[in-house]
């Protein structure tokens, strides 16, 4: 118990905190976006570990040519981006314009991007699951001017790498787009009911592969947070269930802004697991099962409270005649 | 020959051809001798016994969990579980035949009853609380998968771990446990059997009786089968609960068929069961089929990765790309509309004649 109190004392938990929980906030914002046009995006993992593996080839290549990092990092973050919109569209004209399944479809991009970083990390550097021999870089950790030296909040929210603060920064503007814009209000009338979209004269088809690239983009740099901020190199299935780990946070979490403070609670649970792991002799094997289990928990429970609550006012109705 | 089927087979022929172009070109780039390397994929199989043995070892574990998803999916459920469901089917055999001490005949029936029902709990526990509260089955199955993972891990690591071995490995299972070798030279064992009741009686089952008929209309047609009064909620998680019961057993008989104790390791045959599932269309008919060309696949890719300088991981990719090209729909539209106006014109012929 007395462990505990220190964890949770320790101002690292809660820094760690947020960098656990920035990838799945990611991939909680593209399971939004994708899934208020219509599409529900299980592809997540795998545009993960793609956009984790391009970062780290991408990087690594720029590093080898003798780029100065700030170039390279640049040139690497619209490249992945880049990559990450190619997959989205990828998923999203399979499933819009060849009539595949969207489920199935995510599956199998899963399955594809498992197999295929494992194949071209071989292909590119000879490592066969973690990029060991080949050098790469990691974006840099920013300190905020003023909040670094509040005391217990600089320690916590200031020194973190760039692309967290990436992170916020597209939370927020998906949160001003789907809202305050005319193409978010048509992202989200396309996915309440696409006839209406095209009685209008738009196109539903743009529209949804639109906001499914978006969903590859952001989910990409959730990737990337992986594999140049927490770690400086690629490992083989990096992801481990992030991209299904933000999808329940979305579907938790409601907007972008909720999605996130939920991805803040899987990231606590993730950062738990980290500390304790050192500091406890709680088997290895339970913490790792924190995160999964908790995001379990939260599905049924989420899922359970809202049934009651629908079969609630069915019942209501009901009385009221 | 229907229509339909025609269309069927042509797509899934076509997806196979063009995933084939690709694997040529993924083995091309990557390796110093790609002819050897395509030469061991393909013949590499049938060229020994022990090859030929490979494949049918492969074939077995794919079958179960092959009809395991196949069911699941029939009810129009993405549920993933089974590949969970196999895992701990594999732990159960191991804490049984570590711990137990009786009869074989006692210890195989009480063993596929276990496997079998917590299989059922497993697959049954994402189909249930989907069915009641409409929780995404996919995202709560995969962390059900997780979870086992882990527990399987911390099972074998504090109660069955061999201190002598180098890896995490769990003691030598008792010579008696394990099933007979069947085909001299390979390790081809008499779960194999096992495996040809199952898609016997799956088929039937699913195919000639009134409750399968009822599944197959509950996944089909959901609105037409609440119509007709039939409980497509009970269907449908009947139907997931039987799949994780054969992904449970297929577990244990491949642990207990293969290995001479546990070693930790992701063994993917309930991904692979998803693969399976979709050539079949669902259908434990074809499940045999289907597994047998995925079986082949693996087997070839073992050899191919043991002899050559080639990743296995290419067949993972080939068989993603043979599942997209199948599933989508509107990519041999054209050919379908032709064959409709060519039996449209047939037909108009033989009503004039």
């Amino acid at each position: 118990m007395g462990t505990l109190i220190d964890i949770l004392l320790d101002t690292n938990t809660w820094f760690l905190t947020i960098a656990l929980a920035m990838p799945i906030a990611m991939a909680a914002v593209g399971a939004h976006i994708s899934s208020k046009a219509g599409v529900i995006n299980i592809g997540l993992e795998g545009i993960m570990v793609i956009g984790a593996f391009f970062g780290v080839l991408f990087n690594g290549f720029f590093l080898s040519k003798g780029l100065p990092n700030s170039l390279n990092l640049l040139i690497t973050f619209s490249m992945v981006i880049g990559v990450g919109v190619l997959c989205g569209l990828f998923i999203g004209i399979f499933n819009l314009k060849f009539g595949a399944d969207i489920g199935l479809t995510g599956i199998m991009f899963n399955l594809i991007a498992s197999g295929l970083t494992v194949y071209l990390l071989y292909l590119f550097t000879g490592d066969r699951s973690i990029s060991s021999s080949y050098p790469s870089i990691a974006f840099p950790t920013v300190n905020i001017p003023f909040i670094q030296h509040i005391p217990i909040l600089g320690d916590i929210i200031s020194g973190h790498n760039l692309l967290v603060y990436i992170g916020f920064a597209i939370i927020l503007g998906l949160t001003f787009l789907l809202n305050k814009t005319v193409l978010g209000l048509r992202i989200r009338a396309v996915g309440e009911s696409p006839d209406a979209v095209t009685s209008v004269g738009l196109n539903g088809t743009k529209l949804k592969l639109f906001a499914i690239s978006m969903s590859g983009a952001f989910v990409a740099i959730g990737g990337m947070s992986l594999s140049m901020g927490l770690n400086t190199m690629f490992a083989k299935d990096m992801s481990s269930g992030r991209g299904f780990i933000g999808l329940t946070a979305n579907t938790l979490g409601g907007t972008p802004i909720g999605a996130m403070f939920v991805s803040m609670i899987f990231g606590f649970a993730d950062a738990l697991a980290t500390k304790l792991q050192i500091l406890s002799n709680i088997p290895r094997e339970f913490l790792e099962m924190l995160p999964y289990a908790l995001t379990l928990i939260a599905l049924f429970a989420y899922s359970f409270s809202k049934m009651t609550k629908e079969s609630q006012i069915k019942d209501r109705n009901y009385d009221g005649g | 020959m229907s229509d339909k089927l025609k269309v069927e087979i042509v797509r899934t022929l076509v997806a196979i051809g063009l995933s084939f172009l690709l694997l040529v070109v993924l083995i091309t780039l990557v390796s110093d001798n790609p002819l050897n390397a395509i030469i061991q994929l393909f013949v590499g199989p049938i060229s020994t016994i022990r090859g030929i043995g490979n494949v049918l070892e492969e074939w077995i574990p794919l079958v179960f969990t092959g009809l395991a998803v196949s069911l699941i999916f029939s009810s129009k459920q993405f549920n993933l579980a089974s590949e969970g469901a196999f895992y701990i089917g594999g732990v159960l055999a191991m804490i049984f035949a570590l711990t137990l001490v009786v009869p074989t005949f006692i210890f195989w029936p009480l063993l596929l009853i276990t496997t079998g029902f917590t299989g059922a709990i497993i697959v049954g526990t994402p189909g249930y609380m989907k069915n009641k509260t409409g929780a995404s089955e996919v995202v709560s199955s995969l962390m059900i998968i997780s979870i086992l993972m882990a527990l399987g891990t911390y099972i074998l690591k504090y109660y069955f771990k061999d201190p002598a071995a180098m890896a995490l490995a769990s003691l030598p299972y008792p010579k008696e446990y394990k099933l007979a070798t069947v085909i001299p030279g390979t390790q081809v064992h008499t779960g194999i059997f096992l495996a040809i009741i199952a898609v016997i009686v799956i088929h039937i089952l699913f195919n000639h009786t009134r409750t399968g008929f009822k599944m197959r209309i509950a996944g089909g047609n959901k609105n037409f089968a609440r119509a007709v009064g039939i409980n497509t909620g009970f269907m449908s998680l009947l139907a997931q609960i039987i799949g994780g019961c054969l992904a449970g057993i297929g577990g244990a008989v491949y642990q207990l068929g293969m290995y001479n104790y546990f070693v930790s390791a992701e063994l993917g045959y309930g991904w692979d069961g998803v693969i399976v599932a979709t050539l079949a269309r669902d259908n434990p008919k074809y499940v045999p089929a289907a597994a047998l060309f995925l079986a082949y696949l693996r087997a070839g890719s073992k050899i191919m990765a043991r002899r050559t300088d080639v990743p296995p991981q290419v067949i993972a990719i080939v068989q993603g790309v043979i599942i997209l090209l199948i599933v989508a729909k509107k990519l041999l539209a054209k050919y379908e509309y032709n064959l409709l106006l060519k039996k449209v014109d047939s037909d108009k012929k033989g009503a004039r004649e």
